[in-house]
């Protein structure tokens, strides 16, 4: 509730002052403590980016003992490894989602959305530990070989059975963002006014089509959840980190190992010695907060637009 | 008849769509599967009482246990509570009380922003704004990194709780001549309290699994801690030490460790549940 | 929530009022299975905690440069600008102390090899330069006549993290061969032509343990631990050597006569017929000028223990001790560490 410029009339309470200014400060520190973020990353990586300014997105130079930096291998590993996962997750998120909000039975939907909530729960080094000690020995034994065996000539599957690599680290990404896009696509269906689906209902359509119909209306919302589970891929790390490779390369195949923005900084930021090494990795830390803030902003936006009806509640 | 054929299609890709979503969310629940059935098949076994007790052991010697590391992760997980809880619902209050004008905005906004920066970042920002100046890896830097975390979730939750306090309770209360501070402490707050605090146990069960950013914060310590400015011990990091090592003790506590994480976790999810059984909502994550 | 705030600030309180002297360190992973016995020692004997993270050598310069840490190790000893850039920023110069002798070996996983395969520098070299990319090339085979090699891609596995280990690897691969030197280079962390990356001498292991025809450089210690074969390495002399703490030790002595004042030695490709190629010393990083006394002297105690009773754990962990011209100088060069100006007694 606002209250408006009743507020004016209370204020000769001094208590009520005073708590007014403390929300308002503590809500100023949320402000400051972002600024002073993004401010102590930009100055910190200035050494790199007066030294190579915007080559150095483009550029796959790796080398600590050169100091030659170049961001491009992360780039390219952190956006393929998220493009995977988006790939695996969005389809099944949308089934779940339909499955959620139209197919079960509240006795089944209830538990159900718990237990989907559950994985988001599942901290990302366990998630990891199970990558490397269950998923990764499966892909290296049974299903990369196949893939090889099948795809081997394509410049996607070619290489080694490594395991680790690229693929995996696609896959457990996959699993982790299903939460967050399977919780919200059920939102946004369960927020499509009846009016719609009763009236394809009425015209004769079967229930698939006019969960279609749905599905197009909340098409928007759906964009936006994929948008926020990519975002949450991009800044997973420890995960990613154990299944991986912590190579640094670009390399067509997803059989071959890789690295991402955030594996480079758990490896290397502790050990940087060199003032140009560690501000290389401050701008990578730079960069994952950017682009962060860009894809949270574009998703939120959608999600919020559709969802609107529904109390504002994104 | 050309009719009957065309609806037999469409009933048909009617039941095959509807069984690809039932088969795609069957997909999913397989990992979750797994996921539990490894780590109490890998970790059960490595938990016994020494686990809970027993100090880290030298390399390769058998036995040992992670209490340190434990205790650690309560610590560092309360330390950080005490930093984002009062800052998380105080900003939750204005966000909801007075948070209409662009300042408002500006602060949801960033909120979200917050929200979305990886863990990772906030450890390297913590590194460099606390550990480098205090010359000390510490369980204050440790505990401030998971307390920035927690601000948004607890922030977010807690102007969602307070906004669905009916207006009327609000001007019932001024009308019988409460202070507006009063009015919000006492009266919406504490309607609100069982979201709030789903919020709160939503962020803790949040950051007791963060790793990332104890890596250059905390840092970790073999041994017990001395005092809150030095590194501490905690289970997520020693997971991962212990999980990439190959020794087969270690292997095992690493799983043990990961059991007793998201059993912790799992508790939390149960009782969050069940306090807001009456109140339970499509929430977004 | 009451209860459990009570708790909390009861286990916080107990940690305030047990405030043990604890120094912490980070460093090597190299030698971490010794340290990681020496310093459980150290607590039962004396009560004095000496908390070490292995996060790599690279971690262990950069937190001594940063003043983090009390003490550092690294297998790669400080650069002079590293030097210079610690001396600006803590304002004291850093010693390195020798402690043990150990031997970077090079571990395999391939079941139809056996143990003790044999291999030369340059196959070695032309291995992690991805030259050589299956196990059964002529190259491999001509050194190990009478075995069988399977058709299997090699997998590289090396460090991802900053790390002595990789240095004392590089070091050599960079005097036995030229493609290396110029291609790749020498330091904690390079740019590896082909490969995995493993954390710590842990991870490397751990790497190769788990994968079928991998290939990885760590510490002897690790190799034993986890009965991971290792390869025999043609020395200078032209002897093939199989890496212990005897051959370690004659590559020590070797290059005895060349160790400098300061202990930053590397003793790659050794003279001496005996000398395991690729042997390395491993230091702790300890500042001269200490700022906290009691800090210094539980250091200064510790280190006159492990250059005596210490040296004696480390042969039955598969690190080998230092000669007996080393320990002297070092624990002469112990008494030049100073606290506030004065000397320690």
């Amino acid at each position: 509730m606002r209250l408006g410029n009743a507020s004016i009339a209370l204020q000769e309470n001094k208590a009520d002052l005073f708590f007014r200014g403390i929300v308002r400060f503590v809500a100023l520190l949320i402000v400051v403590l972002v600024c002073l973020m993004a401010y102590e990353m930009y100055a910190s990586s200035a050494p790199t980016r007066e030294k190579f300014g915007f080559s150095f997105f483009f550029s796959s130079a790796w080398d600590p003992v050169q100091d030659q930096y170049g961001a491009l291998p992360f780039i390219f590993g952190t956006l393929v490894s998220s493009l995977i996962a988006l790939l695996l997750a969005v389809p099944i998120s949308i089934g779940i989602a339909v499955v959620l909000s139209e197919l079960a039975p509240p006795f089944i939907e209830k538990p159900l959305s718990f237990v989907i909530e559950l994985l988001a729960g599942i901290p990302s080094i366990v998630y990891g530990l199970w990558g490397f000690f269950v998923l990764v020995p499966w892909l290296r034994g049974d299903v990369e070989p196949l893939l090889i065996s099948l795809f081997g000539s394509t410049p996607f599957f070619s290489g080694t059975p490594f395991g680790i690599g690229m693929l995996a680290a696609g896959m457990i990404l996959a699993i982790m963002i299903l939460p967050i896009i399977a919780s919200i696509s059920r939102d946004v269906l369960n927020a499509v006014p009846r009016a719609q689906r009763e009236a394809a209902l009425a015209l004769g359509s079967t229930r698939w089509e006019s969960t279609v119909i749905a599905l197009r209306y909340s098409r928007s919302g759906i964009i936006g959840s994929a948008i926020l589970g990519l975002g949450r891929a991009f800044g997973e790390t420890m995960a990613v980190t154990m299944v991986i490779g912590n190579r640094p390369g670009i390399s067509a195949s997803l059989l071959d190992p890789a690295s991402t923005m955030a594996s480079v900084l758990a490896n290397e930021f502790t050990e940087a010695t060199s003032t140009l090494y560690v501000s290389a990795l401050v701008e990578i830390a730079l960069t994952l907060f950017v682009v962060a803030v860009l894809v949270n902003s574009v998703a939120r936006l959608l999600v919020w637009s559709v969802t609107r009806q529904d109390g504002g509640r994104a | 008849m050309k009719r009957t054929g065309y609806f037999l299609y469409r009933t048909s890709k009617n039941y095959f769509f509807y069984g690809m979503c039932v088969v795609g969310t069957l997909i999913a629940l397989v990992p979750l599967y797994l996921i539990l059935y490894h780590t109490l098949a890998l970790g059960l076994p490595a938990l016994n009482w020494n686990f809970f007790t027993q100090m880290p052991k030298p390399v390769g010697e058998p036995g040992g246990g992670l209490a340190n590391a434990i205790a650690g992760t309560l610590i560092l997980v309360g330390l950080g509570a005490c930093i984002g809880l009062p800052v998380g619902i105080l900003a939750g209050i204005y966000l909801s009380e007075f948070g209409n004008g662009i300042f408002g905005t500006i602060v949801r906004f960033l909120t979200d922003v917050l929200n979305g920066v990886p863990s990772i970042v906030t450890g390297v920002v913590a590194y460099t704004l606390i550990v480098i100046p205090t010359r000390h890896f510490s369980a204050y830097a440790g505990a401030v990194a998971l307390g920035i975390l927690m601000v948004p979730t607890i922030t977010r939750t807690t102007e969602e709780m307070l906004r669905m306090v009916p207006t009327m309770y609000r001007e019932a209360a001024l009308a019988l001549g409460i202070s507006q501070w009063k009015m919000t402490l006492r009266i919406v707050v504490k309607t609100a309290s069982g979201g709030i605090v789903t919020g709160i146990m939503l962020a803790i069960a949040r950051i007791a699994g963060e790793t990332a950013p104890l890596l250059f914060t905390a840092l970790n310590n073999r041994f017990w801690h001395t005092t809150l400015d030095q590194p501490i011990a905690s289970l997520t990091v020693f997971i991962y030490n212990y999980g990439v090592s190959p020794f087969e003790d270690w292997i095992a506590q690493a799983w043990a460790g990961a059991l007793v994480l998201i059993s912790l976790i799992l508790i939390l999810s149960i009782a969050m549940r069940f306090a807001t059984r009456s109140k339970y909502q499509a929430s977004s994550l | 929530m009451k209860k459990l705030l009570l708790i909390l600030a009861s286990l916080t309180v107990a940690s305030l009022a047990s405030a043990q002297l604890q120094l912490n360190g980070a460093g090597a992973t190299f030698p971490y299975v010794l340290y990681s016995k020496w310093f459980d020692v150290v607590k039962n004997n004396t009560g004095i905690q000496f908390n070490y993270q292995s996060i790599g050598s690279g971690g262990g310069i950069k937190q001594m440069i940063e003043g983090t840490v009390d003490f550092g190790a690294t297998d790669g000893p400080m650069k002079d600008e590293q030097l210079a850039e610690a001396k600006a920023k803590q304002g004291s110069d850093i010693l390195h102390f020798p402690t043990v002798l150990g031997a970077v070996v090079v571990t395999y996983n391939v079941k139809e090899i056996g143990a003790d395969l044999a291999l030369s520098p340059e196959v070695l070299a032309d291995i992690f330069l991805g030259k050589i990319k299956i196990w059964n090339d002529p190259a491999i085979a001509a050194l190990n006549k009478g075995r069988q090699f399977p058709a299997k891609s090699i997998i590289v596995v090396h460090r991802s993290d900053g790390s002595g280990t990789t240095f004392i690897f590089v070091d050599y691969l960079s005097k036995v061969s030229d493609q290396w030197k110029s291609k790749v280079g020498v330091g904690t962390a390079v740019n590896w032509p082909t490969g995995l990356g493993g954390k710590g001498n842990e991870g490397v292991s751990g790497q190769v343990k788990q994968m079928d025809g991998s290939i990885g450089y760590v510490e002897l210690a690790y190799a034993v631990k986890n009965s991971l074969p290792y390869v025999t390495i043609r020395n200078k002399s032209g002897k093939f050597i199989k890496p212990s703490i005897e051959s370690v030790t004659a590559a020590a002595l070797g290059e005895s006569k060349k160790m400098p004042e300061d202990f930053r030695i590397s003793i790659t490709n050794a003279d001496g017929k005996d000398s395991y190629p690729i042997s390395g010393y491993t230091w702790l990083l300890i500042r001269k000028e200490q700022k906290d006394v009691n800090k210094a002297k539980a250091i200064v105690q510790f280190l006159r223990w492990a250059y005596t009773d210490g040296e004696k754990l480390a042969a039955p962990l598969l690190y080998a001790p230092l000669p007996d011209a080393v320990v002297k100088r070092c624990l002469k060069a112990v008494l030049t560490i100073t606290s506030n100006g004065k000397p320690l007694p």
